[in-house]
């Protein structure tokens, strides 16, 4: 501690070696009440809705009620048994795991392509940046809203300019074999701007001098790309990966709008499928048991994106 | 190829004869255009007099005859004055608390020392990690509980603590010089003084960036409102939106809907296209949201 800090003035001269640690202790808490009030309101909701939030799904999701009405019973592990058994849930996560893999795969390509199209800035290319950004911008029930008329059998957008080709005409909602892409399309349209924004940020790191180097030793596109430019990016990479599964799990209203999980649950997602559970069936042990383990899943993502994030911070 | 040619001017000389960015440049300008397309149709849709039919409702060529009776009946069917009131009181409402509590902790954690400093960084730090979307169904027993539920203030309330925001002021005050603030002490300035007269008005390029992803992001949230709000009369744009979208479904009515659509985001575009510079860099901060 050095002495400039005003804070710690009063406890360098009076933490006398033979102090009572208690004394030394309420000491210390003095010195950091005023911290302690500043932190306050912060830490009050911090515990109500986040902190409290996981207890209680932790609690909840041991109890359960025979009806609506009955008294709430300990069941122990029954309605994690009971979430993992239900063919809808293990449905949703299959349809969870297929939808973050077909967003994030095609949204971060399309974004790596608009951002290395688009690094140099001048007029055009901020214009064209800007309409690749709109959506991500506008609600996702705006998004779904215009995309239910672009999908809409027969007479729909996509059926008029393009379904004209196709000799059969998709229904691109109601067919449960194709459902689940149409609302991935709608996912990847208004993600891979947002993703552009990090690649960009990303190859303004990439070194001029490297790039100037390759250029006089003859190096073309393709081996600037996969040797200098793609090395660079890889903690880029493993961010916005990390952003785009957490995206799939929780960026879902357009299920909601459109299709209620349907048709047959083949759009049914895990966030869906809590909603579901709680408002639709008032099954509050379930619903928590089925948040938990998408928590548990979650978590161990975020631990990635949180180390991720510590070599972020360590670079910049 | 003359137009390309001029936008490649300034590529480094050993690049501006390959043929891989031009075409690379070419597919994004096209995909722009495709990335257009709904935002296009939905002004023509909205445009377009119901006498076009419904066969024409597809296409992209705006109607010869336009016409605003759209916007008269999704202004009359939908209450969008009202739901604009409620997001934007939600907004308000979060924002400013957002800013009291962000300051504050902000402050405590650049520049004060104090016990239990780092678990209390690593609390704040686990808000990010645990997506709150996902704590949907314990907060809402919990805002029942408040006796919050069907009230803006349950809707605002887990909002209110913000790690991501805490962290952007921690850094924005880490970089102000600290001999500032030591002559506002030996002037005899108290905490809250230095905070507010010191910290706060150098500090605002953050503040605005950090208002720009919540309003952003409090604009468009769905799912926590509609599990809050129950009365019409206090659903924000977002719920209201899809409650007239499932409305006007059922009568085919889409020039209507591309008008109720149009109205909701409207605003958020045009503050965008005002600001479009500083929306992009708060967006690239948001990553670490």
């Amino acid at each position: 501690m050095s002495l400039a800090e005003p804070a710690a003035l009063p406890v360098a001269t009076s933490a006398a070696p033979r102090l009572h640690v208690l004394k030394r202790f309420s000491n210390r808490f003095k010195a950091s009440l005023p911290a302690y009030l500043l932190l306050l309101p912060s830490l009050v909701f911090l515990a109500l809705f986040t902190y409290g939030a996981m207890g209680r799904v932790l609690v909840d999701a041991l109890y359960q009620r025979a009806t609506p009405k009955a008294p709430l019973r300990f069941v122990g592990l029954d309605n994690i048994a009971s979430v993992l058994a239900d063919p809808a849930f293990t449905g949703a996560v299959v349809n969870n795991l297929i939808y973050a893999v077909g967003t994030a795969v095609p949204s971060i390509a399309l974004a790596l392509l608009f951002a290395l199209a688009l690094a140099r800035t001048h007029a055009v290319n901020s214009a064209l940046r800007a309409a690749l950004f709109l959506p991500v911008l506008i609600p996702m029930v705006a998004a779904s809203a215009l995309f239910l008329f672009i999908f809409l059998p027969n007479v729909g957008l996509l059926d008029y300019y393009i379904g004209r080709l196709l000799p059969v005409l998709p229904n691109w909602l109601g067919d449960p074999d194709i459902a689940l892409y149409a609302i991935m399309i709608i996912t990847i349209w208004k993600n891979a701007g947002y993703y552009m924004l990090f690649f960009l940020a990303g190859l303004q790191a990439v070194p001029e001098d490297v790039m100037e180097a390759a250029h006089l030793d003859g190096a073309g596109p393709y081996q600037r790309l996969r040797h200098i430019i793609l090395p660079e990016l890889k903690p880029t990479f493993l961010f916005v990966t990390v952003i785009a599964i957490l995206n799939a799990v929780t960026q879902v209203d357009h299920v909601f709008v459109m299709t209620q999980g349907g048709p047959s649950n083949s759009t049914n997602l895990v966030l869906f499928y809590i909603y579901q559970q709680a408002v639709e069936h008032y099954d509050i042990g379930k619903a928590s048991a089925a948040t938990l383990l998408t928590l548990a899943a979650l978590m161990g993502l975020t631990a990635l994106s949180f180390r991720t994030m510590a070599n972020r911070e360590g670079g910049s | 190829m003359k137009l390309i040619d001029t936008l490649w001017k300034d590529a480094p000389l050993a690049t501006r004869g390959e043929i891989t960015p031009k075409l690379g440049f070419l597919l994004t300008v096209l995909l722009a255009m495709v990335w257009l397309i709904p935002f296009l149709w939905m002004v023509v849709a909205t445009l377009r007099p119901a006498s076009d039919g419904i066969n024409a409702m597809a296409e992209l060529m705006p109607s010869l005859k336009p016409t605003l009776d759209n916007v008269r009946d999704a202004w009359e069917i939908g209450d969008f004055p009202r739901y604009t009131l409620n997001t934007t009181i939600i907004c308000t409402g979060i924002l400013l608390v957002q800013f009291v509590t962000i300051t504050l902790a902000g402050f405590a954690f650049a520049r004060l020392d104090f016990a239990g400093k780092t678990v209390i960084f690593y609390l704040f730090l686990m808000q990010l990690m645990l997506v709150p979307v996902l704590l949907i169904v314990p907060n809402l027993s919990l805002v029942a509980q408040l006796g919050l539920y069907d009230t803006l203030a349950g809707v605002m309330m887990p909002f209110f603590a913000s790690a991501f925001g805490t962290f952007l002021m921690r850094q924005a005050f880490e970089a102000i010089p600290t001999e500032l603030e030591d002559a506002a002490l030996i002037d005899g300035a108290s905490l809250l003084q230095r905070i507010r007269h010191i910290y706060v008005p150098l500090s605002m390029p953050s503040f605005s960036a950090f208002a720009i992803i919540s309003v952003t992001s409090h604009w468009n949230d769905f799912l926590w409102p509609l599990m809050v709000i129950n009365s019409p009369d206090k659903r924000p744009l977002t719920v209201g939106l899809s409650v007239f979208t499932k409305t006007a479904e059922g009568t085919q009515a889409w020039g209507t809907i591309a008008a109720g659509t149009l109205m909701v985001i409207a605003p958020l575009l045009v503050t965008f296209l005002i600001f479009q510079k500083r929306f992009i860099s708060s967006f690239v901060t948001s990553g670490i949201k």
